[in-house]
């Protein structure tokens, strides 16, 4: 039988508050455990919480960077359940009347092309603590440092049909939050996390199958490994005649399987009910509208104007904007170097692949965007040739130097462009090599492109930093002349 | 010297006529000699109140005091005091010392009251009869054998006994009212949202209000004075201004409409006490006041709405005790499970497990719309009725329970029929509105108490009416039998 899969994801996101959502302890990660903890993420007796205003500020922001509704009432409602990382014994949410309604995202599927997917709500609420079951003979610890700060739960529509649509639409959402600095969408960290919801149907059959979901998977690779063994899995159990178990499974990526979390799940029920301790929150359209006027430019903006304005291709263009961060390191450069396309192609290819190679972000990468820009500017000036602008791009990486003109004294990159001084050398090649000339002048019309190069490699050899461009004019030229 | 007022303490000490620290060791001597008997303090913070005693006293010899300085008064074991076990009468939190003031308590420190200690409840506020307290049953001081109220009979019974001239409560159906007309003082439930419940232990959290408990209305206002007020640690506290509640208390009561709804008295209602009640208000008709009977006609529905409503909410905000960082743990547990199930099994008696119970059921889903929702939606119509009534009268008068204080054992083994205790209570806490209990006869030689609803913001009101009514009776300075 032919199978469907069905994909839909929840992702957590931490906004970037500096409190938490509903008191006043930092946000900031990895302090000691429970030093960020007061008495009301201690769930005290007679505590009460008080909403952070500037979350409310973030889920709006995010709201209307997806084109949703927005809540203009929105509610927090209680989640009870038992677990020693959740102090109060409920976890303050939001159920029915969410803060961000029905929206949507278009997801990048290569080669320029997107795909719409709807987006059904967001909603705030609280983190929970985390329990640590190392180093305390037998028993558990509590760090409630976590707990507390606040989430944007972001529930798509169940219309992700792949692995690589899932990660992609994952990959969206880090851009999104990212852009408007709502989140650090740092994934390792978990400030970014995702719960995959996942179900096979028999090709064109309307009706959802029994789907399980996946739990906290912090890797965009880990989405398409856990979902691609998730199918696996489900088609093998359909295939035999078996059916599905609704359940929620953890994702082991050493063993890369996915296996029951919960052996004994019970249908837990959480007995929401609205908050008593908060007020509903009530927003006008002039509080929207405030935001929506700090809104940045966002990924489709920003990949639009660059293809518009600075004529990338759409593939380029998306790649460049995918990351805020990227992306304004490519406009700062490109800037300076005064060529949109040359820097366009630099970041994508030698300093992509650099920091592939050295494993670090782009906000931590040892050439600034101003020395790319300066260093390019001499490509683009003929100044220096491209593989002189790898050597000095690779020298401010490895802390030789800072100064780019310095550098490429320093390193003897400059070019000679002078016409009349590599006429000179290039007279000097024919003469000294009359049988490369003969075959050259043998060669028919058509393929002496190819045949030229020799006399191009000689060139260089003889005169050290000579700009190849202007050898190839001269070369061309004198050849020509003699047949 | 105990049996002086609140305002008559406070003249004293400002007149010089005994020191702060005389005056809280006489209260804390008696509460030492006769406490025993009532069982109304569950915690006496001696050394801490002599301390703020003689401090006030300085304060006072610089030249630094205001009224309250140095006047002694107490805490309902509810409001969390820093350094100082706080309890809500429980098994549960024993041994829980609050590292913070509740903002009540915190206001009271501020204008340099006196606290004696913290007084006994009904566990976790949830009674009519402070018979379920960790810490044993309070007594009425007007016979022993009889329940002071609850939940905050420990207030009432020692404002009673001459213990503490004022006293902190909270009320969420009638806990203010009802052992205030039991044991014969004056305590008064203000608009939701106009004391601060951050550092109040929630039961229910969108019915519980703090109040204070004293001998006179003068006293209540003076309480109310110091307990009112926004709090932006509290989002439910509301934002406006603060009146000074004595301003109004001389104001005449001639010309103000009274609405007697028929629903509180109705055949049903015991005659000795429709008897008192109608004397009572016939003291405001001789005083200028119209008689007007009005109708809320959803009166019946207030004890079902309340106690699905009550419960649903005390069943989240009881969950976070739950013996992982504070509060009673088993012993041995073998695992989280089983730490959880036996703490809280352990910690809490068995109101206060039944009432979680109910509130975990009617919450459940598949109930929730049948029960809380339809709740929710009564407590509507329960509000509505009020406003209705508030647009012919200016305050509403009733009984403030079916009868004076009940004996031992009466109502504790039948939970409906001490749930029905509060069927004249339970309303405002529902609508939000304010209310207030007066001493206003006797029954049997016990206490009766008349209660006064009035609209949204208008304690003042309340306790203008109160004041006059005390100016012309005396049964607010009546003594129980026995007392000097």
């Amino acid at each position: 039988m032919e199978w469907e899969v069905v994909i839909g994801l929840e992702i957590h996101a931490q906004l970037a508050t500096k409190s938490k959502i509903f008191s006043g302890s930092s946000t900031q990660y990895g302090a000691e455990a429970n030093t960020q903890a007061n008495i009301y993420d201690l769930g005290l007796p007679g505590v009460l919480p008080v909403f952070n205003e500037e979350a409310l500020r973030m889920a709006v922001k995010f709201g209307l960077a997806i084109d949703a509704e927005i809540g203009m009432k929105s509610v927090f409602d209680r989640k009870n359940y038992f677990y020693p990382d959740s102090p109060k014994g409920y976890q303050i949410t939001q159920l029915h009347e969410p803060i961000v309604g029905m929206g949507h995202i278009d997801i990048d599927m290569g080669e320029g092309k997107t795909r719409r997917i709807n987006v059904t709500r967001a909603h705030l609420e609280e983190d929970a603590g985390k329990s640590v079951h190392e180093g305390f003979d037998g028993q558990s610890g509590i760090d409630l440092n976590r707990c507390g700060t606040p989430l944007i739960e972001i529930v798509s529509e169940p219309e992700l049909r792949s692995s690589k649509e899932a990660s992609a639409y994952f990959r969206k959402m880090q851009s999104i939050v990212t852009y408007l600095g709502i989140c650090d969408g740092n994934l390792s960290q978990g400030s970014m996390r995702c719960d995959c919801n996942v179900s096979l149907r028999p090709k064109g059959q309307e009706e959802f199958g029994t789907r399980t979901e996946i739990k906290n998977v912090n890797s965009f690779k880990n989405v398409e490994r856990a979902i691609e063994v998730e199918i696996e899995r489900q088609m093998d159990i359909l295939e035999d005649g078996g059916s599905i178990t609704q359940e929620t499974r953890l994702f082991d990526a050493d063993k890369n399987e996915t296996r029951s979390m919960r052996s004994k799940e019970v249908a837990n029920d959480y007995r929401y009910f609205p908050d008593p301790d908060l007020l509903p929150v009530i927003i006008d359209e002039e509080y929207v509208e405030a935001i929506r006027a700090t809104l940045p430019e966002l990924p489709e903006q920003k990949k639009a104007r660059f293809e518009a304005e600075h004529g990338l291709s759409a593939y380029n263009a998306g790649v460049l904007a995918a990351s805020r961060e990227m992306a304004d390191y490519f406009e700062v450069a490109a800037e300076i170097a005064g060529d949109y396309k040359i820097t366009a192609n630099w970041v994508m290819g030698d300093l992509s692949a650099a920091l592939n190679k050295n494993e670090i972000s782009i906000t931590d990468i040892p050439v600034s965007a101003e020395q790319l820009g300066a260093i390019l500017k001499n490509v683009k000036g003929s100044d220096i040739s491209n593989d002189g602008a790898k050597e000095v791009f690779n020298a401010i990486w490895s802390g030789k130097g800072s100064d780019v003109d310095q550098l490429i004294d320093q390193l003897g990159l400059k070019q000679v462009s002078d016409t009349s001084a590599i006429e000179e050398v290039v007279a000097q090649v024919l003469a000294d090599n009359p049988k490369l000339v003969e075959g050259y002048l043998n060669t028919p019309e058509d393929k002496r492109a190819k045949a030229i190069g020799p006399f191009i490699g000689a060139t260089r050899k003889a005169a050290k930093g000579v700009n190849p461009q202007v050898v190839m004019e001269v070369l061309k030229q004198k050849l020509n002349e003699l047949g | 010297m105990h049996n002086k007022t609140l305002a008559q303490i406070s003249q004293d000490l400002q007149a010089g006529e005994y020191s702060s620290v005389e005056v809280t060791k006489h209260f804390l001597d008696r509460i030492n000699t006769l406490d025993g008997q009532y069982n109304s303090f569950i915690t006496v913070t001696e050394e801490q109140a002599l301390t703020q005693a003689k401090a006030a006293d300085e304060l006072r010899a610089a030249g630094n005091a205001n009224e309250w300085t140095g006047v002694p008064m107490a805490h309902k074991d509810i409001f969390c005091t820093e350094g100082v076990r706080t309890s809500c009468a429980s098994k549960m939190l024993d041994k829980f010392i609050a590292p913070y003031d509740s903002t009540v308590a915190d206001n009271f420190n501020q204008v340099g009251a006196v606290s004696l200690g913290k007084t006994n409840m009904d566990e976790f506020a949830m009674g009519s009869s402070s018979e379920s307290s960790f810490y044993g049953a309070v007594k009425n001081p007007w016979n022993e054998e009889h329940v002071p109220g609850g939940s905050s009979g420990g207030s009432a019974a020692a404002v009673a006994a001459r213990l503490a001239p004022g006293i902190t409560a909270t009320d969420t159906g009638g806990s203010i009212r009802q052992p205030a007309s039991f044991c014969g003082v004056t305590g008064i439930k203000p608009t939701y949202g106009r004391v601060s419940r951050f550092g109040m232990i929630s039961y229910a959290s969108s019915l519980d209000q703090g109040g204070p408990i004293a001998r006179t209305a003068e006293d209540a206002a003076m309480m109310l004075n110091v307990m009112a007020g926004f709090d932006k640690k509290d989002s439910t506290s509301i934002e406006r201004d603060v009146p000074d509640y004595r301003a109004d208390l001389n104001k005449s009561v001639k010309g103000m409409t009274i609405g007697l709804p028929k629903e509180y008295f109705s055949d049903d209602l015991d005659p000795a006490m429709a008897q008192t009640i109608q004397a009572a208000i016939k003291e405001y008709e001789k005083m200028g006041a119209n008689l007007k009977e009005i109708s809320l006609p959803n009166t019946n529905l207030c004890v079902p709405a309340y106690y699905v409503i009550a419960p649903s909410e005390c069943s989240a905000n009881l969950s976070r005790m739950d013996g992982v960082r504070f509060g009673h743990r088993c012993e041995d547990p073998k695992d989280i499970e089983d730490l959880f199930k036996r703490s809280r099994s352990e910690g809490f008696g068995d109101e206060v497990q039944r009432r979680i119970m109910v509130g975990s059921y009617a919450l459940s889903a598949g109930f929730y719309d049948a029960y809380y929702k339809k709740a929710q939606q009564v407590r509507r119509l329960i509000k509505n009725d009020f406003v209705a009534a508030f647009n012919d009268v200016d305050v509403i008068m009733s009984p403030v329970a079916p009868s004076p204080a009940f004996k031992f054992g009466e109502k504790s083994k039948d939970p409906v029929s001490m749930y029905l205790e509060d069927i004249y209570t339970l309303s405002t806490n529902l609508a939000g509105l304010p209310g207030m209990s007066i001493p206003a006869g006797m029954i049997n030689d016990l206490p009766v108490g008349l209660q006064l609803i009035g609209n949204y913001f208008d304690e003042s009101r309340l306790l203008n009416c109160a004041h006059q009514f005390q100016n012309a009776t005396d049964w607010h300075t009546k003594t129980p039998t026995g007392l000097k």
